[in-house]
């Protein structure tokens, strides 16, 4: 049987993605746990998070866990979501600039309050709600989902890698943004595929089949 | 292409069934709330709002097990609110699924309270909600200010100041309801919408009144609204949400479809 490991450190709804993975693969065992040995044992890793950065980063601190997260995204199929993608990265200028795990190198901004859409609206800030993903470069992830299909964000900042050739979707907020970013055996989203309904449970059930 | 403008159902659960009222009194059942839960989300609600009408001790309990259910078997946003006092109801109800919580009377009692809640959770999942009555006279330039008890005791607090501060303290949306248009079908109150939207950055829910499709173009189109909510056109069966996407859709609103 499949083993997935939730990342549990604190930081938001991890119920809804361990439901969620549940939901795609019933076979699936789902495991969400603060502890290392658990983390490592599992074949997958879902690393989830909403919340500020520095937040984050304290509270893998406290449990020992920022090693295992290193550890675990070299080798198993990893998937990050929200600010478990954002913690990837090495710099975020959250909370007056914020160090990151530094797995992937690259940087965090924030959105600009200026930003207007086409029509010269002014955007809000969260980015909150569906918009569009378009597939810039073909992943497992995106197995049987339309290319420019929504899903659900909300966040104030974005990653920004290093390589903009580890972007694998765009999204368009005021200018596009790198939704979904993929190296080796990690792949990361913006984005909540456990709340963006049909096709979010499709790419997550995308994951547990995953053949790195 | 662009963020699409998000149509919310909104179920107000009292003893774990969801009613709706005009104007907060004769209330009348609408169901099960999982199953309308199911239907909107087959429908393609974007998100759903619960709120909790009794929030009596035995109630809170029914609520939470309202909000695990729906939470397994829909996968979409949710917010619940109803009241929230403590950090710790924020965390309870963040456990049992929902996605956001919304903050109304606490806030008005002890503002703080959004700036704390904002700092331990994250401003993504603090929804300020606010009722708002036009206070102005005929002939006056237009204000309104925030009721709490649904919409019986007055604070004084002018309602675009009052959405200023809230987002300054961290909430990541407002959820602004009128309560001269609540229950009515009288449509948005789109001076509201606008005037609130365009103070604060965050998005802004508009909410109360809406009794045709076409209202809910207004609230977007004259209000400026981010997203908008519904109840009673929804609960009663007189449209569906894919009817109310379409529509707007027709009148050039982008929508998820």
């Amino acid at each position: 049987m499949t083993t997935v490991a939730v990342v549990d450190y604190g930081m938001g709804n991890l119920h809804s993605v361990a439901k969620a993975l549940q939901k795609v693969q019933p076979g699936v065992e789902v495991i969400v746990s603060d502890r290392r040995q658990d983390i490592l044992a599992a074949e997958r890793v879902v690393f989830p998070g909403v919340g500020a950065l520095r937040d984050c980063m304290n509270a893998l601190a406290e449990r020992g866990l920022e090693q295992t997260i290193i550890d675990v995204a070299r080798d198993k199929p990893f998937l990050g979501i929200c600010l478990g993608m954002q913690a990837l990265l090495e710099f975020s200028e959250e909370n007056g600039g914020t160090e990151g795990l530094g797995i992937l190198p690259g940087r965090v901004l924030k959105f600009r309050d200026s930003l207007t859409d086409t029509s010269g609206a002014l955007l809000k800030v969260p980015h909150m709600g569906w918009n569009q993903v378009r597939q810039s470069v073909p992943h497992a992830i995106w197995d049987g989902i339309p290319d420019q299909t929504r899903f659900y964000f909300v966040h104030s900042y974005y990653v920004m890698p290093a390589q903009r050739s580890v972007a694998i979707g765009e999204t368009d907020y005021g200018g596009d943004f790198p939704a979904a970013i993929a190296k080796d055996n990690v792949v990361a989203v913006q984005f909540h595929p456990e709340k963006s309904q049909q096709f979010g449970l499709k790419l997550l059930e995308n994951f547990l089949q995953w053949n790195v | 292409m662009a963020l699409a403008k998000r149509i919310i159902p909104c179920l107000d659960v009292d003893k774990g069934r969801v009613v709706k009222g005009v104007r907060f009194v004769g209330i009348r059942d609408a169901g099960d709330p999982v199953e309308i839960a199911r239907r909107y989300d087959e429908q393609g609600a974007d998100e759903l709002v619960f709120l909790d009408i009794t929030a009596s001790h035995e109630a809170r309990e029914t609520l939470l097990h309202v909000v695990k259910d729906v939470a397994s078997q829909v996968f979409i946003p949710l917010t619940v609110g109803g009241g929230v006092r403590t950090l710790d109801d924020i965390r309870v109800l963040l456990s049992a699924g929902a996605d956001k919580v919304a903050i109304n009377t606490a806030a008005v009692a002890r503002p703080e309270f959004v700036k704390e809640a904002a700092e331990r959770f994250g401003s993504q999942c603090i929804v300020l909600a606010m009722d708002a009555k036009q206070v102005s006279g005929v002939g006056e330039p237009k204000r309104w200010e925030i009721f709490t008890h649904g919409g019986r005791k007055s604070t004084g607090l002018d309602a675009v100041e009052w959405a200023r501060r809230m987002t300054a303290f961290g909430a990541g949306e407002i959820l602004l309801t009128s309560m001269d248009r609540d229950g009515t079908r009288d449509g948005f109150d789109v001076d509201l919408t606008r005037a609130v939207s365009a103070a604060v950055s965050v998005p802004v829910i508009a909410s109360g009144g809406v009794g045709s499709l076409d209202h809910l173009v207004d609230g977007v189109v004259k209000g400026r609204a981010d997203a908008v909510l519904a109840a009673s056109i929804f609960h009663f069966g007189d449209f569906t949400v894919a009817q109310a996407k379409a529509r707007m859709r027709q009148a050039g609103i982008e929508v998820r479809l």
